[in-house]
């Protein structure tokens, strides 16, 4: 058939033949791919097929292991960001790059002018410029540590346009924003495209390439499957490219048995070092044999609620955790004021899988049987450690889970996302819970893991323990708990039952509360 | 009153060849690298200017002060910025643990200056010690008709220029940190060298040219102590190395803040000398007063520590190596 | 327009992935023979004496006679033996820079004894009562920059630091006070006519006690790090606190613990010194060797057996340079100068390890579309 000419000419960028390695992995192979100007591209694709670091070529992060990279017909080698900024690609990294103690004004400069003074009042003006533009509100002299997450973006995104950026990449912008966020940020989004700029936004959520995207470019395990303008498809054939063969996404839940108090959080308050208040007045019920979903935007306090009952905040006075064992009235404990130590030599039989699996539930450099040992290394009275029932549990669980590893006595840290945290759920499944609570325990995770991961909670719930699931994923949640609790700022702003609630009324409820912080 | 001014007057002494290296740890750990090595950068200051200095003196019949100071100054200045490299080499390009190569850049420093140090007191006639009176003399030259001023004068301005130097560098460097766009360049690099890096800071420049002017500052301290405070001798028992240690503790003390590092290192001097002014003390009695600067340094550790205030932390990547493709 | 099409750059540095560890011991390997060509050169271009011949006579310097053997596996255990009271603070990530001080204080404790008990207790009864009263010195010097790392989080590294300059003034305390003879601002050697206090040779020979001390440390703090619960939970602490809190490991007592540990083996240290070597106490008892151990730590990954050869490598190569300075009238820090030379070239060596340089391959050549 042959390209039409048109297309052609408008290609901004092409990628040809771009492969990068990290060390073992291929994160990129072979990948072709146009950028045109005036459009609004989705790069989709699951999370670990390739997405970020095929941009961060463009953006001068990383550099091509071999491939060429064209900006407007001419070929170009970008070394760094700079180079990237001086071909007028800017990109907005999920996980911003902003310095928290400078201000607005100072981030927005950084880099630039090396050799005068800090003018911040022409920052000003041209920042102001740009916001009218454009339809943003930054306060250009606020510290970024003051700022909300939306705020944090916005910046990111004046920041680049300040220097020039006519294409934009925007990784995972809706990851950290409410309902209500993501429509402005699109609009913002219509915006600079009817400006003539070029956009790439990346995202595996199929309903925002639907409403945003004119063309969608489809990443799977680092390969590039294909790309379709938007109006010629639906979210079932971009499932498809996705993941390579069709999926239900339908996820099971199996009605709860018999469910007993087993869980009464009353009146939980928390405050973080710096005396700011995390949690306010928190009060709920778990029941065994279901799953209790938490939504909330990132930061309102889902994190905290869980540690709290781990032990591992200080509670404000007044805050009680009553703890039923498998529903038993007899045998109540208050966690209240507990420490994880207090709370493991009771013998409650409490699992956590927490966000931060490296940093907190697992050790990286450690092997698997050592990191299966960190919950029960001090059982027994000899002052050395056995290393016999971790080793024979963790070729269980490598067996049962299909945990990918080149052996038991490989670090953690060496494997890949999926494998860490089957490795995670696995400990804390094999104590026997009474109740198990996880932390966004899919992220980052392709589907099949999550299946796994689904179907593992569902198991615990059949066997009458009590699941409480912190999900970002509000379509999972809907189709995964019993009941849904809904945290804004540190509030509970509502518990809806997850076979009826739809979609709209979770999110206005994560956002029912004004910020209430200084 | 004459006991307090000869107190006020070593105090500023001590303090000032510890202000230098200060001074110029707050510049290098304002780019996020901690280099332990200051003690080794302040033996190779000296070492070298007295090496450049001997030299000068031993072949020439009358020596000229400002060319004297000139050489001194200098030759202190390249041997710091020298080993600044070799840190930065070390700790930046092959990203080897900061902590550890200061550590090892302090006993080579040590051994090179003590050696040489040792060679030139050889040279210089055998038993006796290496002096190089001329430019000792210049680097003391102190403001004229002092005196006149009285007290004032014996106060504030009986020192040798060096000792001004390191008022204005403290200002200096402190606003160069925060009123030019490199010094927030810089900053930002030390806070977080990843945003840095994406906003087209060249991080490894950065941290390699704030490291090596910080050494040439420190190295400073190196040449001051050796021309002022040890009078132009050397001396192998490792005073230099406890000074340079201090420099290190008062950036703590100083809490990153140049101007804050003033006072501060004339308050450490205070502390080291009050054992002299204090009568009654047997020659074993002294030796527990000196203690005073270590303790209070570790008081204030620990009240910082206490206290934690945002604005007195650290620079936040410091002391972490930087990879871009880190994963 | 302005051109984009920068060369790349000349080298591109990546991670390397799993290396074996032969090739990771054949990298260090090379660093040492280059640091060993390097200081030879150094030592060359000082006194013009031919690069072999430079190891000949530091081999000499080292072992050359049966005294200097000794002298050198006394020296070389005496710096194992710090290294050892330091492999647990610095496994759990804790800056432990006091061993210098922590060894003096344990130096004091066994001077004092040995001045103070003289005609008190029996000779033979001295000699543990010396060995438990250096432990407890150090470990107090190590429990209170734990206890206030555990407590407020204080900078461990700076304090530790601090505690080194404390201890010294300490010593010239004591040194003072002990003075003898009057004037000469040493101690002297204690107890030289009755050698009350001092180690007692073992099949004829002065330090077999040393050796024996510091072998069965070597292997108790290996097994202790590696088999011990509380190793593990060191090994847990050190990777990361938050992950002890969360599986229920009490971080303030491991700080604590894990510091008093480290700091009563580099008090045993100060007795070894006192007691085992120089029969004196003074400012240079633990001579910087506090500071030199943190590198044959770091250098053997905290593994007791590696930190062996290290100790030994340093060992020779000190007293090696010290037998050339001496030979060629030079001073005795040439050797502190080889020693740091040699320091930079392992430490070096660890990017080759854990990165992979690749020099440009393809000199982009394209043409424009």
């Amino acid at each position: 058939m042959g390209k039409e000419p048109y297309l052609e000419t408008n290609v901004t960028i092409r990628m040809v033949d771009i492969t990068k390695r990290f060390a073992e992995v291929v994160a990129n192979k072979n990948i072709n791919l146009e950028i045109r100007s005036g459009e609004i591209l989705a790069l989709l694709g699951e999370n670990g097929s390739g997405k970020t670091t095929l941009m961060n070529m463009l953006s001068g992060i990383y550099m091509q292991d071999s491939g060429s990279i064209y900006v407007k017909g001419e070929h170009v080698t970008i070394r760094d960001p700079r180079d990237a900024f001086d071909l007028h690609i800017g990109m907005i990294h999920q996980h911003f790059k902003l310095v928290e103690v400078l201000t607005a004004a100072e981030n927005i400069v950084l880099g630039l002018n090396e050799t005068r003074l800090v003018d911040l009042k022409n920052v000003r003006e041209q920042v102001a410029k740009i916001c009218d533009r454009y339809g943003f509100v930054v306060e250009p002299d606020k510290k970024v540590y003051d700022m909300s997450v939306s705020e944090k973006q916005t910046l990111e995104i004046v920041k680049v346009l300040y220097r020039g950026a006519d294409i934009l990449i925007l990784d995972e912008p809706t990851a950290v924003l409410t309902p209500q966020e993501t429509d402005k940020l699109f609009v913002v989004m219509r915006n600079m495209k009817a400006d003539g700029k070029s956009i790439v936004i990346i995202t595996h959520k199929l309903h925002e390439v639907m409403e945003i995207s004119d063309r969608v470019a489809v990443l799977r395990k680092g390969e590039y499957i294909g790309d379709v303008p938007t109006s010629e498809t639906d979210p079932q054939k971009l499932t498809d490219m996705m993941v390579g063969r069709a999926v239900t996404l339908n996820i099971d839940r199996p009605e709860p048995v018999d469910p007993k108090e087993s869980l009464v959080v009353k009146n939980l308050t928390v405050k973080d070092i710096n005396g700011v208040t995390k949690l306010d007045n928190v009060s709920f019920t778990a029941y065994t044999g279901e799953i209790l979903g938490i939504a909330g935007i990132s930061g309102c306090g889902q994190k905290e609620l869980l540690e709290a009952v781990a032990g591992l905040h200080k509670l404000e006075k007044g805050s009680s955790i009553m703890f039923y064992p498998r529903g038993d009235r007899d045998q109540g404990e208050d966690l209240a004021g507990q420490t994880p130590i207090d709370i493991k030599h009771k013998g409650v039989h409490l699992a956590f899988v927490p966000e931060d699996r490296l940093g907190m539930g697992l050790v990286g450099n450690m092997n698997i049987p050592d990191n299966l040992m960190l919950k029960c290394y001090d059982q027994g009275r000899s002052p050395f450690t056995n290393r016999k029932k971790p080793r024979e549990q963790a070729i269980q669980i490598i067996r049962d889970l299909e945990v990918v590893t080149p052996g038991l006595r490989t670090p953690v840290r060496r494997l890949s996302g999926g494998n860490v945290q089957k490795i995670l759920v696995g400990r804390e499944i094999a104590s026997d819970p009474y109740l198990l609570m996880t932390a966004y325990a899919v992220r980052g995770l392709d589907i099949n893991t999550s299946y796994t991961i689904y179907r593992l909670l569902n198991d615990q719930k059949k066997k009458g323990t009590a699941v409480i699931y912190v999900g970002e994923d509000l379509d999972v949640l809907l189709e995964l708990c019993d009941r849904i609790l809904v945290l804004c700022s540190g509030r509970v702003s509502g518990i809806v039952d997850g076979k009826t609630a739809r979609k709209e009324e979770v999110g206005l409820l994560m956002t029912s509360f004004k910020e209430e912080t200084a | 009153m004459t006991q307090f001014i000869s107190l006020f007057q070593a105090s500023i002494v001590f303090g000032t060849v510890i202000l230098f290296g200060a001074v110029g740890e707050i510049l290098t750990e304002k780019s996020g690298n901690l280099n332990l090595g200051v003690p080794g950068i302040m033996y190779l200051g000296s070492i070298a200017s007295l090496i450049g200095v001997f030299y000068y003196e031993r072949y020439v019949e009358n020596p000229i002060p400002i060319v004297c100071i000139l050489i001194a100054l200098v030759c202190a200045v390249i041997a710091s910025m020298l080993g600044g490299l070799l840190f930065s080499f070390m700790t930046i390009t092959l990203r080897c643990n900061q902590n550890v190569m200061g550590l090892a850049f302090n006993i080579f420093a040590g051994g090179f200056a003590n050696f040489y140090g040792g060679s030139l007191n050889k040279l210089a006639g055998g038993v006796g010690q290496i002096n190089v009176l001329a430019t000792s003399a210049a680097f003391r030259t102190k403001i004229p008709n002092y005196r006149s001023l009285g007290p004032i004068g014996e106060l504030f301005f009986s020192y040798g220029f060096l000792v001004y130097l390191a008022i204005f560098l403290a200002f200096a460097v402190s606003w160069f940190l925060n009123r030019t766009s490199v010094g927030l360049n810089l900053r930002s690099v030390g806070e977080n060298p990843a945003t840095a890096d994406a906003a087209g800071i060249n991080v490894t420049k950065y941290k390699y040219l704030s490291t090596c002017v910080g050494a040439a500052i420190s190295g400073l301290g190196g040449l001051y102590y050796v021309m002022d405070y040890m009078k132009g001798t050397w001396d192998s028992d490792g005073s230099i190395e406890g000074l340079g240690w201090l420099a290190v503790a008062l950036v703590i003390f100083a809490s990153w803040k140049a101007p804050r590092a003033i006072w501060g290192s004339y308050l450490f001097g205070m502390l080291s000398w009050a054992y002299f002014y204090i009568p009654g003390l047997t020659r074993s009695s002294q030796e527990i007063f000196k203690m005073l600067p270590y303790i209070v340094t570790v008081l204030v550790l620990i009240f910082v520590a206490y206290q934690h205030k945002p604005d007195n932390q650290p620079p936040n990547a410091l002391g972490l190596p930087y990879f871009r493709e880190e994963r | 327009m302005k051109k984009h099409d920068h060369k790349e750059p000349l080298f591109r540095i990546s991670k390397s992935g799993y290396v074996p560890l032969q090739k990771a011991w054949a990298i260090r390997m090379v660093a040492l023979l280059l640091a060993l060509i390097v200081s030879a050169l150094i030592i060359f271009s000082i006194v013009k004496l031919n690069p072999i011949k430079v190891y000949g006579t530091m081999f000499q310097g080292a072992f050359g006679t049966n005294k200097r053997m000794w002298v050198t596996i006394r020296d070389t255990m005496m710096l194992l033996c710090i290294g050892l009271g330091l492999a647990p603070a610095f496994k759990m990530r804790f800056w432990n820079i006091g061993a210098e001080g922590q060894v003096l204080v344990g130096g004091i404790a066994s001077a004092a004894c040995m001045i103070y008990l003289r005609d008190k207790v029996s000779s033979t009864a001295v000699l543990p009562i010396m060995f438990v009263c250096s432990m407890l010195a150090g470990a107090v010097w190590g429990f209170i920059p734990g206890f206030f790392k555990a407590k407020y989080g204080t900078n461990e590294t700076l304090f530790t630091l601090m505690m080194n300059y404390i201890a010294i003034q300490l010593t010239s305390y004591f040194v003072a006070l002990w003075e003898n003879p009057y004037g000469s601002n040493t101690v002297g050697v204690i107890n030289s006519r009755s050698k009350f206090g001092w180690f007692p040779p073992i099949f004829g020979q002065m330090y077999v006690l040393n050796v024996i001390i510091v072998l069965v440390l070597v292997v108790t703090i290996y097994v202790y790090l590696n088999y011990s619960k509380q190793g593990f939970e060191i090994a847990v602490v050190g990777d990361s606190e938050n992950t002890a809190r969360y599986c229920g490991i009490d971080v303030k007592r491991v700080i604590i613990r894990t510091m008093v540990i480290s700091g009563a083996i580099c008090g045993i240290a100060g007795f070894l010194a006192v007691a085992g070597a120089g029969h004196t106490i003074s400012v240079s008892t633990a001579g910087g060797r506090g500071f030199t151990t943190i590198i044959v730590a770091w250098m053997a990954k905290f593994n007791s057996f590696v930190m062996v050869l290290f100790s030994a490598l340093l060992v020779f190569l000190e007293k090696g340079a010290m037998e050339i300075a001496s030979r060629y009238q030079l001073s005795d820090y040439v050797s502190s100068m080889v020693t740091g030379i040699i320091l930079f070239f392992i430490l070096g060596s660890e990017f080759f390890i854990n990165f992979k340089v690749t020099l440009r391959k393809r000199f982009s050549k394209e043409v424009s579309q």
